[in-house]
């Protein structure tokens, strides 16, 4: 993926609106044919991206090149991408078909052409039957899909998404997050995906490139974001619940990693990786940790405990566990599943192993102190180029 | 069938009367009746002390049609509403993307647009009568500058009812504008960035979704330009009466005329029954043939 050439380059570009929110300084490579994510919460400028890359918004300097061509300063129909948006856009008072080959008509295509690509986009999305139904009359789902087929009709290789699932029911998100993933393989377009929740972007991406005030904060594939946050940010962003994040001294001494020092430390563990105790007895003393309520979802049941000095934590146990609120517990984890990321900057520490647990602190913590990869694109970088 | 299901049906059906009742009555007694009455009024000869009328069938309607000054008013009023209808819309749809767009000082464009519609029209049209003056007024001001001789706009048969018109449309666009300009502010801007996507400029756009989007809006409004194209004779008052030579007479000045100043109630009478019934075709034909391609949202 490496030697070809990227085939989205968004070179420091910046688009800054009157309040100061938009992009910084964003760099991003999207390989031809991959899936990418642009994730991050409301005002990230996630969707000013996506924008920058249809043309709905012109860059304040940088450049922006699709397939080697630069389309900095190119309108959005001569860029050769299609959208799909977050509220449908759909012409209300045209018919299914009418809107599906809008785009078609414009560009002055042959009837016979329009004809069939027409009946192929219907196939694929499943639309068949209801071509002279108006968008009034039909069910979310389905207007969800004449997005889809809009998009899809004139055969672009890039296909920008904002939020296309927003306004569905949970259901039936889960079964089209599988419909678009299937779709774009199968058509072997590029999609750029915009969204805010990070189920999605974690069970969809190739690569996710997750955001924060206009600038990139960890870019990488979806394992690549779950087990190695870049920032503390990334960390609570990622994952469901969400990584408890704890300030490191609140824990005792011997859980920190040699060479640093506690009030410098943000802890960092997923639900999965903490270990509930009642005994207190016995050298497997942990941090102690007050229950204060839990949640029974079937496979497994979430406990949430409260750690004095913190907002507490959470911790995923599988199957059905009974701990009334008001327990005593004792956490503990496996050394190597402790994240740990700086207080002031919210960067990762990037360490091979801490201690193995939580109570062998006498053995020896090895640091790594070169940076990840990723880290080159973090806020503190002026310029960062990522390479995915 | 339940006897307790049938009371109360009855009692629905007599709650629907109830709210229906009030207005029933206001039409009936101002609509309906005064319909009535000017029909059946117009199938008599017009009556004086010597001779009382008498029932005269259609003849009222025949002279109508045998007098020569119905034709010109008849022909009149097709010219200003075959204008003031179109040119009013088309301004008014104009001002209302003009006043939609981000532009410098929006509120006031817009406040200023709608300025002539807050003016009565009495008022407007002693404004215009200042305008129009032979050679003191405004225009020939204007024209008179660029060398051009002095006209007397409402006096002269061959400009009068164009003055007339241009009076019209400049009182009714501004109101117009305010329902475009509701109308375009309910259209989401993601269709015209969809639009965008798809290739389509800017008349594009405007040919092939904002129009049919606007299509209820015009609807409203094409009826409300073509009633006033009757109604609103105000300005005939305060700028021609109608005048020189019937050049500038509406039908409903001529109404007005027959009753009240020739006192020939029987066929002004005929005069408003027709005028009625030319209206309803128009409206029938309006709402089969326009709903039927107009989408509602």
């Amino acid at each position: 993926m490496t030697a070809q050439t990227p085939f989205i380059e968004i070179n420091s570009v910046s688009r800054i609106f009157n309040g100061g929110n938009g992009v910084h300084d964003l760099s991003i490579d999207i390989p031809r044919g991959s899936f990418v994510v642009l994730l991050g919460p409301s005002g990230c400028g996630k969707s000013t991206t996506l924008r920058l890359i249809a043309g709905l918004e012109i860059a304040d300097q940088g450049s922006i090149k699709i397939d080697g061509k630069d389309v900095t300063n190119t309108p959005p129909s001569k860029r050769g991408l299609s959208m799909v948006f977050q509220s449908y856009a759909l012409f209300p008072h045209l018919s299914v078909a009418e809107n599906i080959i809008f785009g078609l008509k414009v560009r002055k295509t042959t009837k016979g052409e329009i004809k069939t690509r027409l009946a192929e986009a219907l196939k694929v999305t499943g639309l068949e039957g209801c071509e002279d139904r108006k968008p009034a009359e039909l069910s979310g789902g389905q207007r969800q899909r004449v997005a889809l087929a809009r998009a899809i009709v004139a055969g672009h290789p890039l296909c920008l998404m904002d939020e296309p699932l927003s306004n569905l029911d949970a259901k039936l998100r889960h079964s089209v997050r599988k419909d678009i993933r299937d779709l774009q393989q199968r058509l072997g377009i590029t999609v750029v995906y915009v969204t805010h929740d990070q189920t999605e972007a974690m069970s969809m991406a190739d690569i996710v490139i997750l955001m924060k005030d206009g600038r990139i904060e960890q870019a990488g594939n979806p394992g690549d974001l779950y087990l190695q946050p870049a920032t503390a940010f990334a960390a609570g962003f990622v994952g469901s619940p969400p990584m408890g994040l704890l300030p490191a001294d609140a824990l005792p001494t011997d859980v920190i990693p040699n060479g640093l020092a506690a009030k410098d430390l943000i802890f960092g563990i997923r639900p999965e990786d903490l270990i509930l105790t009642t005994e207190q007895t016995g050298d497997m003393a942990g941090i102690p940790a007050t229950v204060t309520g839990s949640e029974f979802l079937g496979a497994e049941t979430f406990v949430y405990v409260a750690i004095p000095g913190t907002d507490g934590a959470t911790a995923r146990l599988p199957g059905r566990v009974h701990l009334s609120p008001g327990t005593e517990v004792s956490l503990r984890w496996a050394g190597a599943a402790a994240h740990w990321f700086d207080r002031e900057t919210g960067r990762r520490h990037a360490t091979a192993a801490t201690s193995t647990a939580a109570n062998a602190p006498s053995q020896t913590t090895e640091f790594q102190t070169s940076e990840l990869q990723t880290t080159a694109s973090l806020p503190s970088s002026p310029s960062s180029l990522l390479t995915l | 069938m339940n006897e307790m299901a049938q009371l109360k049906k009855r009692r629905l059906a007599l709650y629907g009367w109830m709210l229906a009742a009030p207005a029933l009555a206001l039409m009936s007694l101002f609509a309906f009746y005064p319909a009535v009455a000017t029909f059946w009024h117009s199938l008599f000869t017009r009556g004086t002390t010597r001779r009382p009328s008498v029932f005269a069938g259609f003849e009222n309607y025949g002279d109508l049609f045998s007098d020569p000054t119905f034709a010109t008013v008849a022909i009149n009023n097709l010219i200003y509403a075959g204008v003031t209808i179109p040119v009013s819309i088309f301004f008014a749809l104009a001002m209302a993307l003009w006043a939609n767009a981000h532009i410098p000082a929006r509120s006031f464009v817009r406040s200023a647009y709608f300025t002539p519609t807050i003016l009565p029209m009495i008022a407007a049209a002693n404004l215009w009568l200042f305008f129009y003056t032979p050679d003191l007024g405004v225009i020939d001001q204007i024209t008179g500058f660029f060398g051009a001789e002095p006209t007397n706009w409402l006096g002269q048969p061959q400009t009068a009812l164009a003055s007339i018109i241009v009076v019209t449309i400049w009182k009714e666009s501004g109101f117009f504008m305010i329902f475009y300009l509701a109308a375009l502010q309910t259209i989401p801007p993601d269709l015209r960035e969809a639009a965008r996507i798809e290739g389509a400029g800017r008349w594009t756009y405007t040919r092939r979704v904002l129009l049919p989007l606007l299509m209820p809006t015009t609807i409203f409004v094409f009826v409300n330009a073509m009633i006033n194209s009757v109604k609103l004779i105000d300005h005939l008052f305060i700028l021609t009466k109608g005048g020189p030579n019937n050049a500038s007479k509406l039908i409903l000045y001529w109404i007005w005329e027959m009753a009240f100043s020739y006192f020939d109630t029987p066929h002004a009478a005929a005069m408003t029954m027709l005028v009625l019934l030319t209206l309803g075709i128009v409206a029938v034909i309006q709402f089969r043939l326009v709903e039927k391609r107009t989408h509602y949202r």
